[in-house]
């Protein structure tokens, strides 16, 4: 399946992708609006980490045997026939063992909503849109 | 001590649509964009170098870099700029210094020229249609062939000298790996390999990396002599010899000890953080003798299987010097004239010294027709090129070709903010600070390079195609091709050109 | 002839999704002594709480066993198992025959002998009814004392604190979540409690409840002598695995069912997996039993492959916790409460955030984190993959641990970049 990659000698650390990740995963998709209007802020699924000069973004890798899967009390997190590891806030109580679970520390806890948040490839665009709008294509979105 | 120097720009800032993100923070180099402990983000606008890179990052548009140019009672001697000058060396009682190519308001010849066009007598040529060869190739051209007749085909029987073949006549100016990044080095070599041209080290050495790329690579043997050896001899196209730069001619170069990594370090064969100084002059050449000399050495060195180039200043006697570099046994001449850009320079320099480039080609191609040489060399024209316009008009005036500098690195990213002396540049291009160096993705880099003169190379067919001809090399030096508009006779004549509205001579 | 599988909670989803990413053909039939779908057992206390509705309560989506072809005979006990017939006898009788079968019954609520404790509102809180319960009784309750601050104590206090009920938690150890948090991170989640509003107990149990003339709980008296009036009891001091049936008909049980590397219990062609069984734990090396969710659906899963006859080894079980009470979430990972002289503890606090990093021979076996719990699974996953972290080992501790402290390779590795 396709997968977000980090190309981490091209990422400038810029967080855009965390910036356009949170504006998708708003309800106006408006990047202002999703910023300054929206209560409670969509929160991005991306994370950057950075040590100068080093950085690189990191979000679900959508893994082939997922941890959170297996450990998620609810059932919000399953895997889907594509191979996409999905996340239903609906079912989703903000119990934190996937984040407590999860090797790579990508699910994010959106504390405004008790729930979990984690990258779902962008269900409503082509390319994922961190990827999309990577100012320096340190973003890539292939099969490997 | 405290500065009197104003602000130059004004950094607005849109607040209805800044959402602190943080990009241009994070972006700055200069830190003109800083974070307070709420998390807002304001700005400093005496830190602004007005390189735009926030500008250009801020997802929501929500910056504006407005011209701020302090006001100053109305004087023409004493403008804004000349007391910022005396504030600066008031304040630190050093050698003024800037970035990129001559910016005062000397006359653009370009922009008094006028391309013919053909009209029913000689139809214009479709370049979509039929063919047109931007090919040209770079070397000196025998005086005359000789063939033989083998089993009724026609054979040379002359034996040329080494060439460099390209598929359009623009190249890539020398820029050296220390004075720009190694991701600006990969990404003109890359270019110039999907281009079927060349890009040139300058006097930084080839980065072992870009070795593979020896067959697009002109390599520089400068006054430092740094990263000369065999191999980086052997491994290039053509070799050039530096005697001078446009934007500074008649100094040497330094490269200050902050930009001498590790890979900086081996690639020009220095320590790591030393100063590499080039000398002004080479000190073993004083005299066209020696001149030739050293451009036999390379010959010799690499057993006269590639052309040798010699690339000069423009500057006042730029014919004659031509002339003796031809005669001592150069294969190209590369003219920089006095808008090339530079990384670094004396801002006296760059902006007092050298002649335009046009003047130059102009100058230096009637002195070897008149002295029957001009085969002997090919002219590559340097020195602020801006368009594909600039780029024919060069070839009408006497060039073969021409190099693209600082048009290459805005294709990169360059917003010509003349900083690239403080290292710090924010587009990844002048710099080699790791963290700013990723900025610019080799990936980006060389398809920009690549659609840029993919673009030129378009136009100038088209513009070919329409005064009837159907190659570049028949409009080499063809100057009744071009007119002049609102120039001086004297000008005219040194360009040899007529007034436009006069007939075909 | 099917799959059979005894219980219907996670280990047995498990075992269903295993089984049928091999064998997508022979029929699964699940049975539970329990009347519903699969449902997420640790969300009673948010069912309780109001938090969540009952239809949101499904573990898996309502067309879960069709998709999986699988057949539920639910409200069905089973009483025996005859492994030379190769069938399963339910309390109705039915003989129901097998290829394979799985043993997920979960665990049974302990309740020791006090006296009292037959009395009327002295309930255990695991299961969905056991919520229901409490629910239908809430108009009555004005005070309620838990017995056992574990995780399931805490989040039925947690709960019923939040649906009005005083609640007085009373823990025999000198701290909340012993078994799992030290001195310090007890204090800490215990005083979240307290500003909550609970109060708490500790080093004292409860010797009696007392009754009323109809039968039902008005008070406790703990070992100290101290009594509290009361309206119920929640007894929640521990699990044990529900395996006496299974002893009954062969099946070794030692504290739970012993199962080996492969999930498979002594009988052939019976596994077992989930809190019902004693598997091998990851860092000790040692069989125990680990009441843990996502263990469950481990040992369910690695026990499906096997039947469906696909060869998968249980690696061994990581005992994680994630718990949030009233805003403080705690999380734990492996030894993260043990002693002794081969570990060495990195540890930090303040307020309502403490961080502890256990290592042994400069590996991580065990964290707790208290309030700032971000990318906790970073550590988690230093422990399952017992990594050396000499190289990190002063950024353990920091509120920003990430993958730009790893070691570029296993960085890259993990981030599926090509080295």
């Amino acid at each position: 399946m396709k997968r977000v990659y980090t190309k981490e000698e091209a990422c400038i650390g810029c967080r855009l992708c965390e910036v356009h990740c949170l504006t998708e995963h708003s309800r106006s998709k408006n990047i202002i609006k999703a910023h300054k209007k929206e209560f409670p802020r969509a929160l991005s699924r991306v994370l950057v980490e950075e040590l100068r000069p080093v950085s690189f973004a990191v979000q679900c890798r959508h893994c082939d045997e997922p941890v959170c899967v297996e450990a998620c009390i609810t059932g919000a997190i399953t895997k889907d026939e594509s191979g996409k590891v999905v996340h239903d806030e609906e079912k989703c109580v903000g119990c934190w063992t996937c984040v407590l679970v999860c090797p790579h520390g990508a699910p994010r806890r959106d504390l405004e909503r008790k729930k979990v948040a984690k990258c779902d490839l962008c269900p409503d665009r082509e390319t994922p849109a961190c990827v999309e709008m990577c100012p320096n294509r340190a973003l890539v979105y292939e099969e490997r | 001590m405290k500065t009197y120097q104003l602000p130059e720009v004004k950094i607005e800032r849109d607040k209805d649509r800044c959402i602190d993100c943080q990009v241009c923070v994070r972006q700055c180099a200069f830190e003109a964009h800083i974070v307070d402990e709420d998390g807002e983000v304001y700005s400093e606008d005496e830190k602004c170098v007005a390189c735009q890179r926030c500008v250009s990052l801020c997802p929501t548009n929500a910056l504006t870099i407005k011209d701020n140019k302090p006001f100053v009672k109305d004087n023409a001697n004493w403008t804004a700029e000349t007391q910022k000058y005396i504030w600066k060396q008031a304040e630190t009682g050093g050698v003024l210094l800037t970035g990129m190519g001559n910016p005062k308001p000397y006359p653009i010849y370009w922009d008094h020229m006028l391309l013919n066009a053909s009209q029913v007598t000689n139809p214009s040529i479709d370049p979509l249609r039929e063919p047109m060869e931007l090919r040209t190739y770079l070397g000196s051209k025998p005086d005359k062939i000789d063939i033989k007749m083998v089993d009724g085909e026609p054979v040379l029987n002359t034996k040329l000298a080494p060439q460099l073949m390209v598929k359009t006549p623009i190249l890539f100016s020398a820029m050296s790996f220390g004075a720009v990044s190694y991701s600006v080095c990969e990404g003109l070599a890359r270019a110039s390999k999907e281009l079927g041209t060349f890009w040139n080290t300058g006097e930084g050495g080839l980065p072992q990396n870009l070795y593979e790329y020896g067959p697009n690579t002109i390599v520089q043997v400068a006054s430092g002599r740094f990263g000369v050896h065999s191999e980086y001899l052997d491994a290039a196209a053509a070799i050039e010899i530096k005697i001078g730069q446009g934007a500074k001619p008649g100094i040497g170069g330094h490269l200050p000890g902050e930009k001498v990594g590790a890979e900086v370090s081996r690639t020009r064969m220095i320590p790591v953080g030393s100063d590499a100084i080039s000398p002004a002059p080479h000190h073993d050449i004083y005299s066209i003798e020696d001149l030739s000399q050293l451009i036999f050495s390379l010959k010799e060195a690499t057993e006269y299987t590639k052309p040798i180039s010699v690339k000069i200043s423009a500057v006042h006697n730029v014919a004659a010097i031509a002339s003796g570099i031809a005669r001592a046994g150069a294969d190209i001449i590369a003219i920089d004239g006095f808008r090339g850009g530079t990384g670094a320079a004396p801002t006296m320099i760059r902006d007092n010294v050298g002649i335009p480039i046009e003047l130059a080609i102009a100058a230096v191609d009637t002195r070897l027709r008149d002295e029957a040489i001009r085969n002997r060399v090919s002219v590559i024209a340097a020195g602020g090129f801006r368009n594909s316009a600039d780029v024919i008009k060069a070839i009408a005036l006497g060039a073969d070709a021409v190099y693209l500098g600082t048009a290459a690195l805005v294709a990169m990213g360059c917003h010509v903010c003349q900083m690239c002396y403080t290292g710090k540049c924010n587009w990844g291009i002048a710099t080699q600070d790791p963290y700013l160096e990723k900025r610019l993705n080799p990936d980006v880099a060389a398809e920009r390079l690549f659609n840029l003169v993919r673009g030129w190379s378009h136009e100038i067919a088209e513009m070919l195609g329409g005064m009837g001809l159907n190659a570049i090399e028949s409009l080499r030096g063809n100057r009744l091709h071009l007119r002049s508009i609102g120039l001086s006779t004297e000008e005219m004549d040194i360009l040899g050109l007529q007034a436009a509205g006069s007939p075909m001579a | 002839m099917s799959y059979v599988i005894i219980g219907n909670s996670v280990a047995a989803v498990g075992a269903i999704e295993a089984i049928r990413r091999i064998d997508k053909e022979m029929p699964i039939t699940v049975i539970s002594d329990e009347p519903y779908a699969v449902y997420s057992r640790p969300l009673i206390s948010e069912l309780l709480a109001g938090q969540v509705k009952q239809e949101m309560m499904g573990y898996r989506s309502p067309d879960f066993y069709e998709r999986h072809g699988v057949e539920a005979k639910l409200g069905t006990r089973v009483v025996s198992i005859d492994p030379k017939k190769k069938t399963v006898k339910t309390e109705a009788g039915e003989s129901i025959g097998y290829n394979k079968l799985l043993i997920a019954t979960g665990g049974t609520p302990f309740v020791p002998p006090m006296k009292g404790r037959e009395l009327g509102r002295v309930m255990t809180f695991i299961k969905m009814d056991d919520a229901k319960r409490i629910e239908e009784m809430l108009p009555e309750l004005k005070h309620v004392v838990v017995i056992g601050a574990g995780l399931i104590g805490l989040k039925a206090a947690e709960s019923l604190h939040h649906r009005g009920v005083k609640v007085t938690v009373v823990e025999l150890a000198n701290r909340v979540m012993a078994t799992v948090l030290d001195v310090e991170a007890g204090k800490v989640v215990q005083d979240a409690l307290e500003n909550a509003g609970v109060d708490i107990v500790t080093g004292d149990t409860v010797d009696e409840i007392l009754g009323d003339t109809a039968g039902l709980v008005n008070g406790i008296k703990m070992q100290s002598g101290e009594a509290l009036d009361c309206d119920a009891v929640i007894v929640a001091i521990g699990v044990v695995p529900n395996a006496a049936f299974a002893k009954a008909s062969g099946v070794e049980v030692n504290r739970g069912i012993i199962t080996d590397d492969h999930m498979r219990t002594n009988l052939p062609d019976v596994y077992a997996a989930g809190d019902v069984t004693e598997g091998l734990d990851y860092l000790s090396g040692d069989n125990r039993v680990m009441p843990i969710w996502p263990n469950a659906y481990i040992q369910g899963k690695i026990a499906g492959f096997n039947m469906a006859g696909e060869d998968r080894e249980f690696t061994g079980g990581l005992a994680v916790n994630s718990i949030e009470l009233f805003g403080v979430p705690v999380v734990t990972a492996g030894m993260s409460n043990v002693d002794s002289d081969d570990l060495e503890v990195l540890k930090k606090s303040a307020g309502y955030a403490y961080r502890k990093i256990v290592l042994r021979d400069n590996k991580v076996v065990g964290a707790v984190l208290v309030g700032n719990i971000d990318r906790a699974g970073l550590v988690t996953g230093l422990i399952r993959e017992q990594i050396d972290i000499s190289g990190m080992r002063e950024r353990l501790l920091a509120d920003d641990f990430g993958y730009i402290d790893f070691p570029v390779e296993l960085r890259k590795e993990r981030l599926g970049v090509a080295l």
